[in-house]
């Protein structure tokens, strides 16, 4: 039996290949970038968008706001309407044809942008090598405050407690749950306490909300007893699709704790009058 | 009306999500699988400890099931003869009807009465002990969670602990009543009550039945893994053992089996190994002191040669049926393995079933999550779970007379009215001017949001638009040119 097992055909599949590079960062800070709002920011949380912009301009970067944009296309994409989605994806291509960081303060839609984008392109070869591109200079906006523009953030707020929740798509496919984890970290007087199971989905999921808004129900709920149980003074999350489902569930519960924008909170955790 | 599909069926009234919702009122089965998920959450955290040793495994897994899927028919010619060459007779079943019917024929060859039957997720879907059952032939689960759901004519909840639903007080109250023994909730005394029933069995019955987890192609080895022991009694006490299990279980070599076999173990309870791994080459040899006399092993297919003929949807014959995705699932944990209706629950269920019974017998299986990524996150041979129910979303919409039908039952959520919607959905985000004006509305009219909005305000306050979207927020602060106005 030994001499079968070790005689046999040598093959590539046979070793551990080695692990992917993480991810490599421009050493200066580019002078310009794009922002893309996302269509839930546009419409529910501007502000949000707003203090983004203003946060990279502290950093001495100029932003460019195309104003053809709208959404990314990831409703679609997730429901299983890959045309539409790609066609809207297509519309936003376009208004990105400079070769600046494009920088999203909504981690699930810089992982579309940055991983599905290519796969909905994958059969237009010359399309491709442009969505690539974008895909290769497309950031969420706490790692590109934290790894591109390496912010120094001086904390001017009162002593607060918040809890940091991260959308799943952004924690799986951006590592957004570390860059604001960091970020609030570089905040004295910020404690971040920790939340039951902190990592589970909310229930938000887009459209399985409303398709399935019995389970969506139960783990929304789940999320805000969670967050209410942590002792938090408020939540924090880098996401607004997160927020729009956590925010709206507190609402009908009648619960005073709200979710804000990692943006707007650091913005105004650094002096910023929003 | 004389149509009889027209009449809504029991299938209709108790579907997805009306089991569901019951599922969700249950708070003792929600605390039950809450309390157990947690748990084997922590032990697979736990026996991978090392995170860039756990990916490289997982990469591994990944590879060398790639590789024995991409040449699976050379290997499934492989194993039979090298099985056959071992004295164990090789069966191939397309259908489980075809599958049930070979079992059946052996059991008739021997006049067998009492089958034994070690756990297996390939008799499930055949149904085996519901088909023997109406033969007359008794067929008794020996895997303790699989006895415990079979006493009480339940279907397993989870792939690898099938009474996972249930807590010990539940199980000392069935023992009680269907055993006829003193009540007791001491789990240690409860399984010796199970183990002692058991016993007897394993001696009367003229056949065993297991199911395997690799069979390897280039040795002819059947390897099963257990921690009961249950499975090396079924599979060598019994003069007779029949093997049942699906054509994508084939790897390559033993080396291969290595990887494999780390993963399935780490990932599933947290074992750096089982208690058990049986590797069955073959009847009982004329010096062997024990051992059955006779080997058979029925390859079944049921539709996972639908998966196997498109590139993505291969990815799902992968699995190792270790259950981490279910483990890890917010959407199992809340509803429980019953709810799906099927043989396999969770997210490995989801993308498997519908290759097996049709996506038009389990509609809202791709529907049913919030793609949040955790079960491939976890799964030891990264099948891309979230990416297959994206994949599945869209072969669910397809319309009916698809010129290319990927797989049986596509289509079954087709519906022109949503098609519609989805079509206004892009020219509104493919048109600025239309976009722009849409938002001028919305925030300009949000005073008149409805406080209904259908499935979303039954957990949510309705939503109001901003005053102003960022559009003309950041045109004001940016100004017409760095607003890049169009």
């Amino acid at each position: 039996m030994s001499e079968l097992f070790y005689n046999a055909a040598p093959n590539a599949t046979r070793v551990a290949p080695p692990l992917p590079e993480p991810r490599r960062y421009p050493t200066q800070k580019p002078a310009q970038v794009y922002l893309f709002g996302t269509c839930v920011i546009d419409l529910f949380f501007p502000s949000a968008g707003l203090d983004a912009i203003r946060l990279l301009q502290r950093e001495g970067i100029r932003v460019s706001f195309p104003q053809g944009q709208s959404c990314c296309g990831q409703p679609a994409y997730t429901s299983g309407y890959t045309e539409e989605a790609r066609e809207v994806a297509r519309a936003q291509l376009k208004l990105f044809a400079e070769d600046w960081p494009l920088v999203v303060p909504s981690g699930s839609c810089a992982g579309m942008i940055r991983h599905h984008y290519p796969e909905l392109f994958k059969d237009e070869p010359e399309t491709l090598a442009q969505v690539q591109a974008l895909a290769e200079r497309t950031y969420e906006l706490a790692e590109f405050l934290l790894h591109v523009c390496r912010v120094e953030l001086h904390d001017r707020g009162p002593a607060v407690k918040v809890a940091l929740h991260t959308s799943c798509s952004a924690r799986r496919e951006m590592d957004t749950h570390l860059h604001g984890r960091a970020l609030l970290a570089q905040l004295s007087q910020v404690e971040r306490v920790e939340h039951d199971h902190e990592s589970e989905c909310c229930g938000f999921g887009g459209t399985f909300s409303v398709r399935m808004p019995d389970i969506s129900g139960a783990m929304v709920l789940d999320k805000t007893r969670a967050l209410k149980g942590s002792g938090a003074h408020q939540v924090v999350s880098a996401d607004c699709g997160c927020l729009m489902n956590i925010n709206g569930a507190l609402e009908k519960q009648n619960e005073a704790l709200r979710g804000q924008h990692l943006a707007s909170f650091l913005w105004q955790r650094t002096g910023g009058v929003s | 009306m004389n149509d009889l599909s027209r009449i809504p069926t029991l299938q209709i009234q108790d579907d997805f999500k009306t089991r569901a919702h019951k599922a969700l009122g249950d708070d003792q089965l929600r605390r039950n699988f809450r309390t157990a998920m947690d748990s084997l959450m922590t032990k697979r955290a736990t026996a991978f400890s090392d995170a860039d040793e756990r990916e490289r495994l997982r990469a591994l897994g990944n590879r060398v099931r790639a590789r024995a899927l991409s040449k699976l028919p050379e290997l499934l010619e492989r194993l039979e003869t090298n099985l056959t060459r071992n004295g164990v007779t090789v069966h191939w079943a397309e259908t489980v009807d075809e599958a049930n019917a070979i079992v059946l024929s052996i059991i008739r060859a021997h006049e067998a009465r009492q089958v034994i039957k070690g756990k297996s997720m390939v008799s499930e879907e055949m149904e085996m002990n519901h088909v023997l059952a109406a033969q007359g032939i008794e067929c008794l689960e020996s895997d303790m969670g699989e006895y415990i759901v079979q006493l009480d004519h339940e279907k397993p909840s989870h792939i690898i602990m099938p009474a996972i639903h249930k807590n010990a007080g539940q199980v000392a109250s069935l023992f009680h009543d269907k055993l006829g023994v003193e009540y007791t909730k001491d789990v240690d005394q409860l399984i010796q009550i199970g183990r002692r029933t058991l016993r007897q069995k394993f001696f009367e019955a003229d056949i065993g039945v297991s199911g395997v987890n690799f069979a390897v192609a280039e040795t002819g080895t059947l390897l099963l893994v257990e921690n009961e022991g249950n499975g090396r009694m079924s599979t060598t006490v019994p003069p007779v053992h029949i093997a049942v299990t699906g054509i994508e279980k084939v790897v390559e070599n033993l080396r291969d089996v290595v990887p494999l076999l780390s993963l399935l173990t780490r990932s599933a309870l947290g074992q750096p190994i089982t208690t058990y791994v049986n590797m069955i080459s073959g009847p009982r040899k004329a010096h062997e002191l024990d051992g059955p006399e006779e080997v058979h092993l029925v390859l079944l297919d049921n539709g996972r040669s639908q998966a196997f003929a498109d590139g993505e949807l291969r990815q799902t014959l992968n699995c190792i049926r270790c259950g981490a995705c279910m483990n890890h699932c917010p959407v199992y944990t809340r509803v429980g393995g019953h709810t799906y209706g099927e043989v396999y629950p969770g997210p490995i269920g989801k993308i498997i079933t519908p290759h097996m019974v049709g996506l038009d017998k389990v509609p809202d299986h791709p529907s049913a999550s919030s793609l949040c990524g955790a079960c491939g996150e976890v799964c030891p041979v990264k099948i891309p779970i979230p990416s297959i129910l994206r994949r599945l979303r869209e072969e669910n919409i397809k319309a009916p007379d698809d010129p290319h039908p990927i797989m049986r039952g596509q289509g079954s959520k087709y519906s022109p009215r949503e098609r519609l919607l989805w079509k206004g959905w892009r020219l509104l985000n493919t048109s600025p001017a239309l976009y722009r004006t849409f938002s001028f509305f919305a925030t300009r009219l949000r005073g008149l949001t409805p406080s209904n909005i259908g499935p979303w305000t039954q957990n949510h306050s309705a939503p109001k638009p901003a005053a102003r979207s960022l559009h003309e927020l950041a045109r004001e602060h940016l100004g017409e040119t760095q607003g890049d106005r169009p």
